[in-house]
């Protein structure tokens, strides 16, 4: 059914779609006022993206007329209906909403100058004003940006007439650059050791941001990429699925060696700043790992999920530091981390017990609230007075010790490699738990349970007991997590364990896609790595101001547009968009929809 | 939910046993706690108060008064509140997180709008015309980010698993809180100060109430007054009822569903709009956080009352309120607990977890649509 219908001829420049014109021109010019007050140019100026031409403020007032002029010709393509060739329609339309976007910020140009709101808008600044128009008055701002979201907006709207091939080399490129230009710290930082110092100072500005040689360079190296290089590697890939049986298992095998010895030996190149980011990744990844479990494949929407990563901590410090409170009593022994880890366990596993108990039968949407509220009662409890005397109340319990692996060598939050091993450690016992279990019995009764309480119940799966498991093995990782924090940082205090901690680990796992396990690790390393955690720096610096206003917008986005995540689990994506699938399988064929009613939902085996 | 469905015959697992200990260990903890303090009114020195906690004095009628009529108007809030979660879940059958920062929005609104007229100096010549306008604008302004976030975020995922739209609306609330930072600061930010005659306490009856607090709950009960009529007595009302009840069928009988949603997005805002401003009036600051804890509260509340049913959030809303103003001392104190007034927020969350665990569905009864009853 795959043959291709001719397309019709474009259609005239005036044939427009206005009222979808008019709505994306005001959502960019919506957006960039948006932008602009939130302080995001000014903020971000200093962060230059290509030398002397882009920096990371402007980026994000110019790449939405782009986007959007180019979104505006797209148009849905119906199976069996042909579509319209693409022409000067689409450029004029991506020109027409480039220039409503610009508009916005034309009128708040000439709002800044005239007004005074600096009142209850923190940000409205001369200082804003200057930058937007380009430190050349108020006339030339307006026009300016009337020109820049014009011109932008025909340049994506002309995409559409390249074909596609150009346009993917042209989207790598861009990619590319800014991955270059993002990832400018890490990159000078491996360069040292391993002799490439120079490559990185021809690339690099001095004080930072890609040069524009340099941008040339890689863009020349991506486009040579999209063009050849994309092929052999899906070619790869391709022959890589095909393998089945023994040689599938070898190829696995050689894949995950890889795997492990770049991670031993990656952050032996790494500085100590990209060290600490990647242990930060992986403190993340842990956590995120264990309420995959519970929410990616059980189905539980546990929002306190915080709270056994602070048992963890707390159960941590007061078994390990010599400052823990004074109530304690005498006989209480001052632990090694790995022996403390082994009660640390225990205690998380009850303490998911005794949680997950009472709220197991509750509804999905209460038993999130429940879950963020027992959330919250922990760490109140750990700051309240009545229990500061074992928990130290506000303060804490500080002088954690680090981690003395059988006093051969101690882990401390000063030596962020040896934190990185020891996370990376806990995150592979945790990778092959999560994927023990899902391949077994108990990860099919959660996905049944997932999928259908009532049906997964008939079919003799105890659904109590199913998902008060995920609810422990979910504890249990967190509380991993929570001891290396501890060891890690040598304090616990209630701030570390605020109801934030649980919705970022939440937003992390949803992002990167729910009940994948790739998905999950791609998932902390982009967000964890490039934006930050809920107090941890994250490549990105510049933009902690804003990570948490784009780590909601990204969870709203991905809920509307993509809700199985990034790099999805293929069943999951079937119940997200079951009825899609149906359709696809009624136009092969396959099955009836007008059938009886209950066979409609069965999709025949291809 | 399933628990009620079930035949009784079933049979006791262990989590059956363990929820039966947490029950009979609450009610022991709960009544004790009452008995002990009554023990202690009574005289503060006899042996048996005194055991648990020696510094126990208990607390003068005064003291008490004060503390009911402050739980009193701080459950109004929640009631307030509590209304905007009830009625999108009886209609939608999803709890809409980000309703705790429509309230937050409405008491932005107002102190931007108050500390400006403060300024030209009509806050305090024109006291009463002023306190309206600010209200007037507080709801226009939090029932447009109500409609807004319905278009935008909700409308499209209609029809998708139950937790997805709340998912979602975790991210909203999360990105209207941040919007706040970035827009206004991050900061708390003061109300101008209220005129004396507002302020002071005074003697009503026989109890003495600062005029606040009166102010708040007159005007939660003129709204709830107000709400009930649209509900039970116009055409509107009576649509709104019907979508609540089976959507399908409403919209058989020639009721715009879509609109009607809307409209019950745009009440509630306007609900915790005017909570917003009797918030900022009582506590006289805010902060983009403002909205979350009584948010997360007032969906206690709705849940506590009954969701989906009004009365009962207004009815789970003082509960609550008054709940989590006189436990500590009553109930925690007597028992020894030290620094019982950071524990008020967890007592809130225990009383919603107990209502869950005893009678989930609500003190009055709850009321939703017939495909969430299931």
């Amino acid at each position: 059914m795959t043959e291709t219908i001719a397309l019709l001829p474009a259609r005239g420049i005036l044939d427009q779609n206005w009222r979808k014109i008019v709505n994306y021109g005001l959502l960019i010019a919506f957006a960039e006022i948006f932008i602009a007050l939130a302080n995001m140019p000014v903020a971000l100026d200093d962060f230059v993206l290509i030398e002397p031409i882009l920096s990371l403020g402007y980026l994000f007032l110019l790449c939405l007329p782009l986007l959007l002029g180019f979104g505006i010709g797209r148009e849905k393509v119906l199976e069996g209906i042909a579509d319209h060739a693409k022409g000067a329609r689409e450029v004029v339309a991506g020109g027409c909403v480039g220039l409503l976007g610009g508009g916005g910020l034309s009128l708040l140009v000439l709002l800044l100058d005239n007004f005074d709101l600096r009142d209850p808008l923190v940000n409205w600044s001369p200082q804003l004003l200057d930058l937007l128009a380009f430190d050349n008055g108020v006339g030339f701002g307006v026009v300016i940006w009337l020109a820049i979201g014009g011109g932008l907006g025909l340049l994506g709207g002309s995409m559409h007439l390249i074909p596609p091939i150009a346009r993917r080399v042209v989207a790598t490129m861009a990619l590319a650059v800014l991955a270059a230009a993002v990832l400018e710290a890490i990159l000078s930082d491996m360069s040292e050791d391993l002799y490439l110092e120079w490559l990185a100072d021809w690339v690099y500005f001095i004080r930072g941001g890609v040069t524009l040689h340099g941008a040339v360079a890689v863009a020349a190296v991506a486009a040579a990429y999209a063009l050849w290089g994309s092929r052999a590697v899906k070619g790869a890939k391709a022959t890589f699925q095909a393998l089945e049986g023994a040689e599938r298992r070898q190829a696995n095998k050689v894949g995950l060696l890889t795997v492990a010895v770049l991670t031993i030996l990656l952050p032996l190149v790494l500085g100590k700043i990209t060290n600490e980011l990647l242990a930060n990744v992986g403190l993340f990844l842990l956590l995120a790992l264990g309420l995959n479990i519970v929410i990616g494949l059980a189905g539980i929407l546990d929002l306190g999920y915080v709270a056994f990563f602070a048992v963890g901590g707390y159960t941590t410090a007061i078994l390990t530091s010599p400052n823990r409170g004074d109530s304690w009593p005498d006989w209480l022994p001052q632990l090694w981390w790995v022996v403390a880890l082994l009660v640390v366990v225990v205690l998380a596993g009850l303490t998911g017990l005794f949680i997950g108990a009472p709220v197991i039968r509750m509804r999905g949407d209460y038993l999130a609230i429940v879950t963020l509220g027992f959330g919250e009662i922990i760490r109140l409890l750990f700051l309240s007075d009545w229990l500061g005397g074992y928990t130290g109340g506000a303060q804490g319990i500080t002088t954690v010790p680090g981690v003395q692996v059988f006093g051969l060598a101690t882990v401390r939050g000063t030596d962020p490699r040896a934190v990185f091993y020891l996370v990376a450690f806990f995150c592979a016992i945790a990778i092959y738990i999560s994927w023990r279990l899902e391949k077994s019995r108990i990860g099919r009764a959660w996905m049944a349970v997932r999928e259908d309480e009532s049906v997964a119940e008939a079919m003799g799966i105890n659904t109590v007991n199913v998902k008060l498991l995920a609810f422990v093995v979910g504890a249990v990782l967190a509380s991993f997590s929570g001891a290396i924090f501890a060891a890690k940082v040598g304090s616990v205090f209630p701030s570390s364990f605020i109801i934030l901690v649980s919705i970022v680990i939440l937003i992390v796992v949803i992002v990167g896609g729910m009940g994948n396990i790739l998905g999950v690790i791609a998932g902390s390393a982009v967000l964890i790595g490039v934006l930050g955690g809920p107090r941890q720096p994250g490549l990105l610096q510049e933009l902690s101001e804003f990570k948490l206003l784009i780590y909601g917008a990204l969870l709203i986005w991905m809920m509307l547009k993509r809700p199985e995540g990034l790099i999805p689990n293929v069943r999951r994506t079937r119940e997200l968009h079951q009825e899609e699938f149906l359709q696809d399988a009624w136009l092969k064929g396959e099955i009836d929809l007008d059938d009886e009613e209950g066979n409609g939902g069965e999709v025949a085996p291809a | 939910m399933t628990t009620a469905m079930k035949p009784k015959a079933a049979p006791r697992t262990g989590v059956d046993w363990f929820l039966l200990l947490i029950k009979s260990v609450m009610f022991f903890f709960i009544t004790t706690g009452i008995f002990l303090f009554i023990l202690q009114q009574i005289d503060p020195g006899n042996p048996i108060a005194s055991r648990l906690n020696d510094d126990a004095t208990g607390l003068t009628a005064d003291q008490f008064e004060g503390l009911v009529i402050a739980g009193i108007s701080q459950g109004a809030m929640y009631g307030l509140i509590a209304l905007g979660y009830s009625m999108v879940y009886g209609v939608l059958g999803f709890i809409n997180f980000a309703h705790g920062e429509v309230f937050m929005v409405g008491a932005m609104t107002g102190m931007i709008t108050s500390n400006k007229l403060a300024e030209a100096g009509a806050w305090e010549s024109n006291f009463i015309p002023s306190l309206l306008f600010i209200v007037l604008l507080a709801i226009v302004v939090s029932t447009l980010t109500a409609i807004v976030m319905e278009r935008v975020a909700y409308r499209p995922l209609r029809g998708s698993p139950r937790l997805i739209p709340l998912i979602t609306s975790i991210g909203v609330s999360f990105f209207i809180q941040n919007v706040s930072v970035v827009l206004l600061g991050p900061g708390a930010k003061s109300y101008p100060d209220l005129p004396d005659w507002l302020s002071k306490k005074r003697e009503i009856w026989f109890v003495s109430v600062e005029g606040t607090r009166l102010l708040v709950v007159c005007v939660a009960a003129i709204s709830m007054v107000g709400l009930w009529y649209l509900v039970e007595r116009t055409k509107t009302g009576k649509a709104m009822r019907a979508v609540a009840e089976d959507k399908e069928i409403a919209s058989l009988m020639g009721i715009n569903v879509n609109r009607i949603i809307v409209t019950t997005f745009a009440v509630g805002g306007a609900m915790a709009g005017v909570a917003g401003i009797l918030w900022g009036i009582m506590f006289r600051s805010v902060i983009h956080t403002t909205g979350f804890l009584p948010g997360i509260k007032a969906f206690s509340a709705a849940v506590v009352g009954g969701i989906g049913n009004l009365n009962g959030a207004m009815g789970g809303g003082l509960s609550l309120g008054t709940a989590e103003a006189v436990a500590p001392l009553v109930i925690l104190e007597p028992w020894g607990v030290s620094g019982v007034s950071q524990l008020r927020d967890a007592v809130a969350f225990s009383v919603l977890i107990l209502v869950l665990l005893v009678k989930p569905t609500g003190l009055f009864g709850e009321r939703l649509s017939s495909d969430d009853r299931a």
